[in-house]
């Protein structure tokens, strides 16, 4: 039971942690600017693309990979600078608006430079390897993703409860205007957000990537909508909210791909049910569910409105 | 300022229109086809062997004038939202026949436009039996899905031995459901045990469907999916382990395939309309052409290993022009009534219509790629009872 149980259990945790790293871009994005950020998966589809192209330019791997981090970290610093600041005094529906073009503006780019042609990514050594835990076959990146996501979400916490930034993150996330009177500078707290949030999806990418290796420009569009739904399933604006969610969302899916064959196995049915095809179904049935038992998701903060 | 720059832009459009100059009547062939989205690899590739027929004979003589040929292209974003406005783009332009599409499901969703407008359309590598079916306007020079479903469904029992197969599909796509239910149908009629799981667009974690087919106790793990999905499960299956082999249809035969499963242990094998080597003559002046041409040959994936689909677009292009011939007109209506009738030697065989407008095909090329090289290997050339 167990053995047959484990290998989606596996695959599940890993793609929670790259969920998890998506979504608490969306997360803290939220947190401070109240802006569901719809560029954010794309932001993690360039990720992937720029890797690509890096890659075949012939420079050393262990140079790539902080490259990638850089430039994918200065895409969502300059993105906020150029479709968000502008708009800060505006109705935030315009700025929704504006993510939803900055996103299909990033995926017409990535169309255009890639032709619409599936890129390869490239092999990472050491995490692309092939490692054999019990009886499940997998990557290296499998096994390391939930421990690294833990590393950088324990980090995150500390620079949001220890530094002098995070704090202003904090007040400013509590309230904008007075965080703004007390002298906090807003635009350089809310662009350290987007700088976190980009590098955590492109660390995301590297890990996503290398276990899923073809890049194209919707790329983003599924892990995102499915990051998204991880934030808003852990009450968005919670870290750790955010990255429970995400695991619980990961391992849900693949526990329903594979439900057929544990029933089949277990005796339950003698026939499969076609079970796997609703694994997205699942998810986001769940999602309503808790929704509408626990309307600010599972850690979501009570907001009392003010008169 | 401003103005003047308005000004400026204003004139630059109209300077396209000063510079096409050319004595010949143009006659339109539109090409309707993906080239973007999951299908843009081989939608890709079947549209350069139209390009390539085009640069071999860019001139056709219709009712004793000589046309010059113009390719319209339609990008149908191998999407059935987008399909309509590529259809009516090329409805728009005035093609006289539409060639295309790869994959089935866009090609329906375009058929009615070209219905409307009386314009025939030639589908190349759709292999969908409803792309022709009620239609008199639709044709297609390549084999049909329970044709090819056979033959995979014979392959998969007879040589590979496999009693158990497990299919996965892209949900709600109707090239792989309707050829998952030709297998099944087929392979279950031979005694065998068919599982059928569906994914939906977008995915990109196959392990859970992996280790299904390995829960099952399969022999076989069939996925006849579009180029970006199938590098996706290949990859994965090699990380896995997967010890069974991959069989797919006609969509897997890409060197983009290939490549993806060059260095694993992956089998992969699949039935296609043409084989390299087949055909010398052609796949001499094909790769000449497409290194002459590096724009061609990074829409071929960056090498010059021939597609079966490029073979079909090529194919297709002169049974256009031999039925635009046959018409003695540009009409989109004389096209339309010449074509069932028309009959050429193609690169990929004889082709002749049957009564739905469904080439003749009595046999497909079975092929597996070569796990160190990276290439497609000819296994045998199949025909079903």
């Amino acid at each position: 039971m167990w053995d047959t149980i484990f290998p989606y259990l596996l695959s599940g945790i890993s793609v929670g942690g790259q969920y998890a790293l998506i979504a608490i871009g969306y997360t803290m994005v939220y947190g401070i600017l109240r802006l569901i950020n719809f560029a954010h998966g794309d932001v993690f589809m360039v990720a992937g693309i720029i890797m690509v192209y890096i890659a075949a330019s012939g420079l050393p791997l262990w140079l790539c990979i902080p490259l990638v981090l850089l430039i994918t970290v200065a895409v969502g610093f300059l993105i906020e600078r150029a479709a968000y600041r502008p708009l800060r005094s505006a109705p935030r529906m315009s700025v929704m608006i504006s993510a939803i073009g900055v996103s299909y503006m990033l995926q017409n780019l990535v169309l255009y430079i890639t032709g619409g042609l599936n890129k390869q990514y490239p092999t990472i050594p050491g995490i692309s390897d092939t490692v054999a835990i019990g009886a499940a076959k997998t990557k290296v990146v499998t096994v390391i993703t939930p421990f690294l996501v833990i590393i950088l979400v324990v980090a995150l916490v500390m620079l949001i409860n220890k530094t002098k930034i995070g704090m202003a993150m904090r007040a400013v996330s509590k309230d904008f205007e007075t965080s703004q009177l007390m002298g906090i500078k807003i635009n350089n707290v809310i662009s350290m957000t987007f700088i976190i949030g980009s590098f955590l999806a492109g660390v995301g990418s590297i890990l996503f990537f290398t276990n899923y290796p073809t890049v194209i420009q919707t790329s983003g569009a599924m892990p995102g909508l499915k990051a998204f739904v991880a934030a808003v399933f852990g009450g968005i604006g919670s870290i750790p909210g955010a990255v429970i969610g995400a695991f619980i969302i990961g391992i849900m899916e693949n526990i329903i791909k594979g439900l057929d064959v544990i029933l089949f196995k277990a005796g339950v049915i003698s026939a499969p049910l076609g079970l796997a095809t609703f694994s997205d179904a699942f998810s986001f049935a769940l999602l309503i569910i808790i929704l509408v038992v626990k309307p600010t998701g599972l850690f979501g903060e009570k907001v009392t409105d003010k008169v | 300022m401003k103005k003047l720059i308005a000004l400026v832009l204003a004139l630059m459009m109209l300077v396209p229109a000063f510079s096409v100059a050319d004595d010949l009547p143009v006659i339109k062939i539109g090409v309707y086809e993906p080239a973007s989205g999951d299908s843009g690899a081989g939608g890709k590739q079947e549209t350069l062997g139209v390009q390539y027929a085009n640069a071999k004979t860019p001139t056709v003589e219709i009712g004793g004038t000589t046309y010059k040929v113009e390719l319209v292209m339609a990008d149908n974003g191998s999407s059935t939202d987008k399909a309509p406005s590529a259809a009516q783009k090329l409805v728009s332009e005035n093609v006289s026949v539409v060639l295309g599409s790869y994959g089935s499901g866009v090609s329906i969703a375009g058929s009615d436009y070209f219905k409307d407008a009386n314009i025939p359309a030639i589908g190349l590598t759709c292999t969908n039996p409803q792309v022709t079916a009620g239609n008199s306007h639709y044709f297609r020079v390549c084999f049909l899905d329970p044709f090819q479903g056979t033959v995979l469904a014979n392959y998969a029992s007879k040589e590979l031995g496999a009693t158990t197969v497990y299919c996965l599909g892209e949900l709600g796509n109707d090239y792989d459901q309707g050829l998952i239910t030709y297998f099944k149908q087929a392979f279950e009629a031979l005694g065998g045990m068919v599982i059928v799981d569906s994914f939906p667009t977008g995915t990109a974690d196959f392990t859970s469907y992996l280790t299904n087919a390995t829960g099952y106790n399969a022999d076989v793990f069939f996925c006849p999916v579009s180029i970006a999905y199938s590098t996706q499960i290949i990859q994965q299956a090699s990380a896995q382990g997967l010890e069974i082999a991959i069989l797919g249809g006609d969509t897997l035969d890409s060197n983009v395939v290939a490549d993806a499963d060059k260095g694993t242990n992956v089998k992969v094998v699949i039935t296609t309309f043409y084989q390299e080597g087949a055909n010398a003559e052609f796949d001499e002046g094909f790769k000449a052409w497409l290194n002459e041409n590096p724009d061609m040959m990074t829409n071929n994936g960056g090498n010059d290993v021939i597609s079966a689909v490029s073979v079909m677009g090529y194919d297709g292009y002169y049974v256009a022009l031999a039925a635009l011939q046959a018409a003695g007109s540009t009409d989109g209506a004389a096209v339309m009534a010449a074509l069932p009738s028309v009959e050429i030697d193609g690169v990929s065989g004889h082709i002749k219509f049957d009564e739905t407008g469904d080439a003749v095909r009595t046999s497909a090329f079975v092929k597996t790629v070569n796990n160190e090289t990276g290439e497609w290997q000819f296994v045998t050339e199949q025909t079903v009872d």
